[in-house]
């Protein structure tokens, strides 16, 4: 990474899973699901709980073998690259493919200004630190809030400010794909609202992959949504993936629109 | 409130006012037993480093520098050792080396200081005479920390055998302020391409850093207060030398060591202040510890 990373995103961010299966022991949380990823928008991933949403999205940085037995099948291309092949480096993978979670996460013992530079900030001195924080921290619609209390410690912030500090930290290491694991769940409407635009603006510089189970926000946001359903082993599958307009108005499978209704979930 | 409620609440505020008068009785008692001491020598008692009760000198400077410097060598050793074990235990070993270490680090706590001093006798009291000294001073024998003639009891020796008997508490404790750090915390750090030792060091540590404090004051404490187990290996001379290798004597071992010697009534009182010394020197030591948590909770609430 170089100090002064360009603000125009590069090109990259073409993400696609090959029949990707996912286990915890010997449950299949998620089987064979082939997806391709539309490079700079965003695709909601939506289903009822607990249908594997979580744990696909967290296949697509490599965090999920990180969990106590639990290991990945198939293939997940970045730029045509397996990032599961053998000699991939993880750390270097997850540099290319940010992630915001569920709960906002800053760092307590950080300031705001390293938590928006976490990731390399180290090695930059303070001024290289307050460009790259403030160029992250505009691009997380934040910039005006704290810009006068960088040295704070991030507790001090709302939650919907610490999450979207949580985008600034992710965003600063220019990745190409963001993978957000329903952002705004623990947020009030507000700072939903808030979340939600900032999201369509993101899209412009990196293919998001954003977790929901709230229809309204996967409307509201995405452009394409795909829809996930376990099956009677537990197993979450892809059932299908559409324009986000058009899977909502006409969705091609009955299971999809019974969702979509209300009818279950 | 009901009667129930008022009976327990009576209860709940006897018990503490209880611990407070236990606390000053026990001042109290050790003011008055330690009287003709201090009437004798006044403040100049602990700065005084003649003990010599034959010539009825007494003075405590030699016994409270070998209770800090053996403490120090302890909490260093200790925090350092445990500290890395917790975050091994916590973060790295697989669960099937996790659980058994655990559980045996803390049956370690469990066995009696006089079995430590006889190990510390028997075993570490000749290998720092014959490996871990001569080791030492051939790399920092230039410091007068490392210099001079090599006993094997003595102030390293006590050192070690006390970082020994705190390590487990200090990982025990502190593993258990690992695990208790959310795994979202760790997981932000692992998806921004650290490794898992630059989150353990970078994130989770500093998160845990009031918690592991904590542990090492808990050691600290007992570092301080613990007396066989030392009285066995430091050498029991009150003299105060640079050298770690030189034999020493710590508040509570003189204390032990003594009182059944001790013939006169100002001998006895002298040890008694030197009691008096160790009581209001942890009563210190945990309560300036417990401002520095509240003062560093406080800069983050
Ligand atoms: N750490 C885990 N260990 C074992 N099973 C898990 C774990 N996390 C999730 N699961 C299981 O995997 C399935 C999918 O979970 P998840 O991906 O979290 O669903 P979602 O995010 O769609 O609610 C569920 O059946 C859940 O019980
Ligand atoms: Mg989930």
């Amino acid at each position: 990474m170089t100090a002064a990373p360009p603000t125009i995103a590069p090109a990259g961010g073409a993400l696609a899973t090959d029949d990707l299966s996912a286990y915890y022991g010997t449950l299949e949380a998620v089987g064979n699901v082939s997806i391709a990823f539309r490079r700079k928008s965003v695709t909601a991933l939506i289903g009822p709980s607990g249908c594997g949403k979580t744990t696909l999205l967290r296949c697509l940085n490599r965090l999920h073998e990180l969990t106590f037995d639990a290991c990945v099948s198939g293939r997940v291309l970045l730029e045509d690259c397996d990032i599961y092949e053998w000699g991939m480096d993880p750390m270097a993978i997850r540099r290319r493919i940010g992630m915001v979670f569920q709960r906002p996460n800053p760092f307590p013992t950080l300031s705001i200004l390293d938590n928006a530079v976490a990731c390399g900030g180290r090695r930059l001195n303070r001024r290289a630190k307050i460009e790259v924080a403030e160029r992250a921290l505009r691009a997380a619609a934040l910039w005006d809030e704290v810009k006068d209390k960088l040295t704070r410690s991030p507790l001090q912030l709302s939650g919907g400010q610490q999450q979207r500090l949580c985008i600034a930290r992710a965003v600063a290491a220019e990745p190409e794909v963001l993978l957000m694991d329903e952002p705004t769940a623990s947020l009030d409407p507000i700072a939903t609202a808030v979340i939600e635009e900032l999201m369509a603006r993101l899209a412009e510089r990196f293919t998001i992959v954003a977790v929901t189970h709230n229809m309204q926000q996967a409307a509201r946001v995405s452009d394409v949504t795909a829809f996930m359903l376990a099956d009677a082993d537990g197993t979450g599958r892809l059932i299908e993936v559409d324009d986000t307009a058009k899977l909502f108005t006409k969705p091609s499978d009955p299971r999809t629109e019974d969702y979509i209704t209300g009818r279950f979930g | 409130m009901s009667p129930i409620d008022r009976g327990f609440a009576a209860v709940v505020y006897g018990g503490s006012v209880l611990f407070a008068l236990l606390i000053v009785g026990l001042f109290v008692e050790l003011v008055l037993g330690s009287w003709p001491s201090l009437k004798a020598f006044g403040p100049s008692f602990i700065w005084h480093s003649a003990w010599d009760p034959v010539a009825n000198k007494f003075g405590a400077l030699p016994m409270i520098y070998g209770t800090v410097v053996t403490s120090l060598i302890a909490i260093v050793l200790a925090a350092f050792v445990g500290i890395m074990a917790a975050v091994f235990l916590a973060d790295f070993a697989p669960r099937w080396i996790a659980t058994p270490l655990s559980f045996l680090i803390e049956l370690l706590a469990a066995v009696p200081s006089v079995v430590y001093g006889l190990w510390g006798l028997f075993v570490l009291a000749p290998l720092v005479r014959t490996a871990i000294g001569p080791a030492l001073q051939h790399v920092l024998g230039w410091t007068p920390l490392f210099s001079g003639p090599i006993y094997g009891v003595g102030l390293l020796t006590g050192g070690i055998i006390l970082a020994l008997m705190i390590v487990p508490t200090v990982t025990a404790i502190s593993r258990e302020v690992i695990a208790a750090i959310p795994r979202d915390l760790r997981e932000a750090s692992m998806a921004l391409g650290s490794t898992h030792w630059e989150t353990a060091t970078r994130v989770v540590l500093p998160a845990a850093r009031i918690g592991i404090f904590g542990a090492c004051v808990l050691g600290l404490g007992r570092a301080l207060g613990e007396t066989i187990a030392v009285t066995m290996v430091i050498g029991n001379r009150p003299e105060i030398s640079a050298s770690l290798f030189a034999p020493s004597y710590t508040l509570a071992s003189v204390i032990a060591n003594e009182f059944t010697e001790a013939t006169t009534s100002l001998y006895i009182s002298a040890l008694i202040e030197l009691g008096l010394i160790l009581f209001l020197v942890s009563i210190v030591v945990n309560a300036l510890a417990r401002l520095m948590i509240w003062r560093v909770r406080g800069s983050r609430a």
